[in-house]
């Protein structure tokens, strides 16, 4: 793989060393020394970190802003950029600002519907207007033609090229399952770099969809890293299996959660294991690594999977 | 259809507050088939306004009428009679009706009684469903005959999001069906799901509401 951008994710992956992500949200407040903490819990163990933008659309600060922070304390970010709140006239201005301060991945999502948003903790912004003039393939698109052609969507040059590492999401499991491999093309096609999963518990399934888009040959043009959950409980697991859409988790993991005598330690195995598990799928190139408002637990992760040191 | 419902009965008495004789107007199209602006909800409506302004301690003379089409003039014009002698018209009509009403007697305040917000086909009795989203691009000719600008949450163009339920359902809301599963199904029923691969671009939003209010001349029908 050339490199176009030369951000870490970039080299790292056109190495052929064995990637890793992790993810640091945005506080929903103003104060730097929120990202900074957090920044501390994870350095060091990934080779780019997801910046999220208003997931589960609550406001937080802004990914931009946040990114940049992560950048000045030394890692480096993959600014998350949803569709949901921005038409493509300030999602390219924003695409421009973003460049200028040195960020160099962006990763494009649809991005959580408002009505669906706040997690059911939080009140959200349910009133709010969303905007979705370009779903997430054609933020691909538009991301490509800033960096290829040095080109707008609208067709006007810009002075000079905004290289963009393009990042794009996968849920390998969701259904129309077999349309999922055929949408993935979708985003290769239209500029993908690399890919994020949405969680994977199933390998036997997960397994047979890296088949197919290795078959259709886009994990020649795309590096694909499966998400890993750090779990914690049979209960997040039961509760992802059913309320998170694409995220299937096996019965039997479930039961071993609950019957283990220490669940966290036993979330720990799991998660080493899938992560071995996953390594040896053709056409993955890496992981993407979560522990959902836990993010403390992800070193330790990283450290007993053998991912550690980082290149 | 275009869909409209009743507005909370407290803010249609808000709204005619201090009100003494009030012309209760619906119409028989659209506003009819949805059940919120025909003749029968107007003959319902009345009375339930009456007795809330009764109970007000401020009596309210409600006079009906269900026009044709509250949106072509001819119709409106049925009321110039019975407009006389009252201080405010209440429109059960869609947004274009109650403008209609409004243009016509400009003298008058004349009050919404309903909200509209899509454009819908009654799916089966008392279940109505967006089928349109007036983005004046249509699309269905490659979406075999699904519009995901109306029907998916997010107006996706390219195949459906992350969110689509195990039983085919939005996570949006369990009992509105993914309409990228549907256009799927119906592509493999085809035989043609790999039309669904290319990489359908930015649209241009330029003839909807995006490219400013609507104003269309047809110069062949203004002899």
């Amino acid at each position: 793989m050339k490199t176009k951008v030369g951000s870490n994710l970039e080299r790292v992956l056109a190495a052929g060393h064995f990637a890793v992500t992790a993810e640091v949200g945005p506080p929903r407040g103003p104060n730097p020394e929120a990202v900074l903490k957090k920044v501390k819990a994870v350095k060091g163990i990934a080779d780019a970190y997801n910046v999220t933008d208003n997931q589960t659309a609550v406001v937080r600060m802004s990914s931009i802003a946040a990114s940049r922070l992560l950048l000045e304390s030394g890692l480096e970010p993959v600014m998350q950029m949803v569709c949901r709140d921005r038409n493509r006239i300030a999602m390219q201005s924003d695409l421009l600002g973003a460049w200028a301060l040195g960020l160099r991945n962006c990763l494009c999502l649809s991005g959580d519907h408002q009505v669906a948003g706040a997690g059911g903790k939080l009140k959200g912004h349910p009133g709010a207007k969303n905007v979705y003039d370009v779903d997430s393939v054609q933020l691909l698109s538009i991301l490509r033609g800033l960096r290829d052609e040095a080109r707008q969507e609208g067709g006007d040059a810009i002075d000079c090229p905004a290289p963009f590492f393009i990042g794009a999401a996968w849920t390998p499991l969701g259904p129309p399952e077999k349309f999922r491999a055929v949408r993935l093309g979708k985003k290769v096609a239209a500029g993908a770099d690399f890919v994020q999963t949405q969680a994977v518990f199933d390998i036997p399934r997960f397994t047979e969809a890296m088949r197919r888009v290795v078959d259709m040959g886009l994990t020649e043009r795309v590096a694909i890293l499966p998400g890993i959950i750090l779990p914690r409980s049979a209960g997040m697991l039961r509760y992802m299996n059913a309320s998170v859409p694409g995220v299937r988790v096996p019965e039997a993991l479930i039961q071993r959660m609950s019957s283990a005598s220490d669940p966290k330690e036993e979330g720990f195995k799991i998660a080493v294991e899938l992560i071995h598990a996953v390594r040896q799928i053709p056409g993955v190139k890496g992981v993407h690594l979560q522990a959902i408002e836990a993010e403390h637990l992800l070193p330790q992760l990283a450290e007993r999977a053998g991912l550690l040191p980082r290149p | 259809m275009i869909f409209s419902e009743w507005k909370p009965l407290d803010e249609i008495v808000r709204q005619l507050d201090g009100r003494k004789k009030v012309l209760l107007v619906g119409c028989a199209t659209c506003v009819a088939e949805c059940a919120a602006g025909g003749e029968r909800e107007v003959e319902t409506l009345a009375p339930l306004l009456s007795l809330a302004f009764r109970e007000k301690g401020q009596p309210i003379e409600i006079v009906t009428c269900t026009l044709e089409k509250q949106c072509e003039w001819e119709f409106v014009e049925e009321l110039s009679g019975k407009a006389t002698g009252v201080d405010a018209l209440l429109s059960l009509a869609c947004g274009i009706g109650v403008q209609a009403l409004a243009e016509r007697f400009p003298e008058l305040p004349t009050y919404p009684g309903v909200n509209t917000s899509a454009l819908t086909i009654r799916e089966e009795a008392g279940i109505w469903a967006s089928r349109c989203a007036a983005c004046g691009d249509c699309v269905l000719g490659e979406t075999f005959g699904y519009c995901p600008m109306a029907r998916c949450a997010k107006s996706l163009m390219n195949g459906p999001c992350g969110g689509t339920r195990e039983n085919g359902k939005c996570e949006i809301n369990e009992t509105l069906d993914c309409v990228w599963n549907l256009i799927v199904e119906r592509a493999e029923l085809r035989g043609e799901l790999e039309s669904l691969g290319r990489v359908r671009g930015p649209k241009s939003w330029s003839n909807s509401r995006h490219g400013g209010p609507k104003r269309v001349i047809r110069e062949d029908l203004r002899a």
